[in-house]
């Protein structure tokens, strides 16, 4: 008994001064958003530990709403998801603009995020990246492929794949020439928009060989030759260029999705410091830029740009031609309410046979 | 001779109590308690049985469910007549040296986790896998047999991460079994089939069920094979569940639809002790 108690009592001093000795930043983010390098020097720099969990929009939401916005420091969600989710459930805590290095970053950038993710007058958002979704084509077995309306295309029947999340709704009704984000404001018509959609992607499963489901597999699918035209992340579409230059990231002519990713900081979060550090780290010139020549998304800090390969600006240019930048559909704030209704014709795709 | 519980009784049952407690009750009283909470359209919590109701209401949510029972009693039926053979062999025909070695070499995949199997698994079966691959080599096929995505690559899935769960329990219970029974049944007569029938089956039938409880248990219950082997069509209802918590916000549903899978299941487990005869005492020991 006397000796368990001195186990217990010395591993236990282990575990507190183990806790003690380090500062840390608990960082919700996602795959790819948290460099091993960058790690390391911020690490070397500050003394505090990073501990990362490998998240995306819904589960970010999901894990702060089962906390009320515990457990993590700093998180990393889309700005389009930050408002609605802030005025249901107090997840978030308002950013003290003054503490971030703006001077380093796009002003276009940080003013829209901050508008979009407000609540009461307050922004709840940083903007670190940026990217679109799009599509990923193997131009070698699918020449031609070029658009949304590709996806349900018999002319690639068993070659295609999606991740059946909400982003691909809002990709088949523009590709279905109508504008979803035009009816944020009615949620009448937008509940018979996706009705429409949903009909469109029943109609077009046949043609599907699987639904990806997160970066690894969407990366896998294609790479494999299980499918030739996917929907996809333009970073990710770039990195399997390299690899293979038959496969390539395609902005869809009836426009690719843009997104903006985050830095938001959770209610509860234990290390606010450490949490500012980050952000202004991590959009440091040549951090931002290191992330975005590993990863191949558009980074928020606007000195960047000096220190991109070559490589990462051609994939810019040959991916976007002018006409399809300026078509690019950004993601404006969820409504409230929507995501319930997208759930349901999500599900019922997936049913179907 | 009954003694009255003192400081040791009390010391040992605490944890037993606070495990039940705490990790049990207390979560599943919580669980009930939101799935009987309902948002108004007004924005106003009432209690109700709407999150229930929701259920019974739209047929996709009670047909997946009914899908999924009957693919993992299915997939249950399926692990008995795969596994028995091989639980017959490791504990009555080859002697106890190899087959300790041997069981222990069935116990592998358990110890690398069910994610890890499944992606060995997609390596085997995708169009240009290892077993589409060797087949056209062998120019026994031209074109790959599309296997991955498919109801088959979800059942192999299914049957390769639960049939371990049913060789153990049956193997004790033929371990158990007194061979000189098979010897005397021979003697006599018996035919190969017959002495299956009415001596070894019925031998093992606490072993099959408590086998068969479990690998339904986890296959009803199971998320990863179907959604990453399973494909487009594989809807199955932990990812409803999955979905009403992750992708609708709607926990309240949720909580609800995951009491509906626990009392369906247990409906089905019940249905299955009364049609083999056997108790759940019985069964669990």
């Amino acid at each position: 008994m006397k000796k368990l108690v001195l186990i217990g009592a010395i591993a236990l001093s282990l575990i507190a001064s183990g806790a003690m000795a380090q500062e840390t930043l608990r960082l919700l983010t996602w795959k790819g958003y948290a460099p091993a390098k960058l790690v390391k020097d911020f690490e070397a720099q500050t003394g505090i530990d990073v501990k990362i969990t490998y998240s995306n929009n819904e589960e970010m939401i999901a894990k702060l709403r089962a906390t009320r916005g515990a457990g993590f420091d700093l998180a990393q969600p889309s700005q389009d998801r930050i408002s609605f989710v802030q005025k249901k459930f107090p997840v978030y805590q308002p950013i003290d603009y003054s503490r971030i290095n703006t001077a380093q970053l796009t002003t276009s950038m940080v003013d829209a995020v901050k508008r979009n993710t407000a609540v009461d007058g307050k922004g709840y958002g940083v903007p670190h990246c940026y990217g679109t979704t799009g599509m990923i084509v193997n131009k070698k077995l699918a020449p031609g492929a070029n658009d949304w309306s590709d996806l349900w295309n018999p002319k690639y029947s068993g070659k295609i794949s999606y991740r059946l999340k909400r982003p691909l709704l809002i990709a088949t009704a523009f590709g279905m020439g109508e504008d979803p984000f035009a009816l944020y404001g009615d949620i009448d018509a937008y509940r018979a928009l996706m009705k429409r959609v949903e009909k469109t992607l029943i109609d077009g499963k046949k043609y599907v060989k699987n639904y990806w489901t997160s970066g690894d597999t969407q990366v896998a699918i294609i790479k494999s030759g299980d499918a030739n035209v996917i929907s996809g992340w333009d970073g990710k579409g770039w990195t399997l260029h390299k690899d293979n230059p038959d496969i390539d990231f395609i902005a869809p002519k009836s426009g690719a999705l843009g997104w903006i990713d985050t830095f938001a900081i959770p209610a509860k979060s234990k290390n606010l410091d450490a949490a500012y550090k980050w952000i202004n780290f991590m959009l440091e010139p040549e951090n931002a830029a290191y992330f975005t020549n590993q990863e191949g998304y558009g980074t928020a800090s606007s000195g960047a740009i000096e220190f991109l390969n070559d490589e990462i600006k051609a994939n810019f240019s040959r991916s976007f031609p002018p006409a399809d930048l300026d078509n690019i559909k950004w993601h404006p704030p969820v409504p409230a309410g929507f995501e319930k209704i997208e759930a349901k014709v999500l599900d019922k795709i997936k049913a179907a046979k | 001779m009954m003694k009255k519980p003192r400081g040791t009784f009390y010391l040992l049952i605490t944890p037993v109590l606070l495990w039940l407690l705490a990790l049990i009750v207390i979560p599943h009283m919580d669980l009930m308690y939101r799935s009987l909470r309902f948002e108004t359209d007004d924005g106003l919590w009432v209690f109700s049985l709407n999150n229930y109701l929701a259920f019974f209401e739209d047929q996709i949510y009670w047909l997946t469910f009914v899908k999924t029972a009957l693919y993992s009693i299915f997939v249950t039926i399926l692990a008995f007549v795969v596994t028995f053979p091989v639980a017959f062999f490791l504990t009555k025909v080859i002697g106890k040296k190899y087959s300790s070695f041997m069981t222990l070499l069935l116990l592998i995949p358990i110890w690398i986790g069910e994610l890890v199997t499944v992606y060995g698994w997609m390596i085997l079966l995708r169009d240009n896998g290892v077993i589409n691959s060797f087949l056209m080599k062998l120019r026994l096929i031209d074109a790959p047999i599309e296997m991955l995505f498919t109801n088959f690559s979800m059942t192999i899935g299914l049957l390769y991460i639960s049939m371990l769960f049913m060789i153990v329990p049956m193997m004790s219970a033929l371990d158990s079994m007194d061979d000189s029974l098979i010897e005397a049944a021979s003697d006599l007569g018996a035919s190969k089939w017959t002495i299956f029938r009415q001596i070894v089956i019925p031998y093992t039938t606490p072993g099959i069920v408590s086998g068969g409880i479990i690998v339904f248990m986890l296959v009803i219950g199971d998320y990863v094979a179907p959604n990453i082997l399973g494909g487009k069509s594989s809807l199955w209802f932990t990812e409803q569940i999955y979905n009403k918590f992750l992708a609708s916000f709607n926990w309240n549903e949720g909580a609800a639809f995951g009491f509906l899978l626990l009392l369906l299941s247990s409906f089905i487990v019940w249905v299955a002790l009364k049609l083999s005869g056997q108790k759940l005492d019985k069964v669990g020991s």
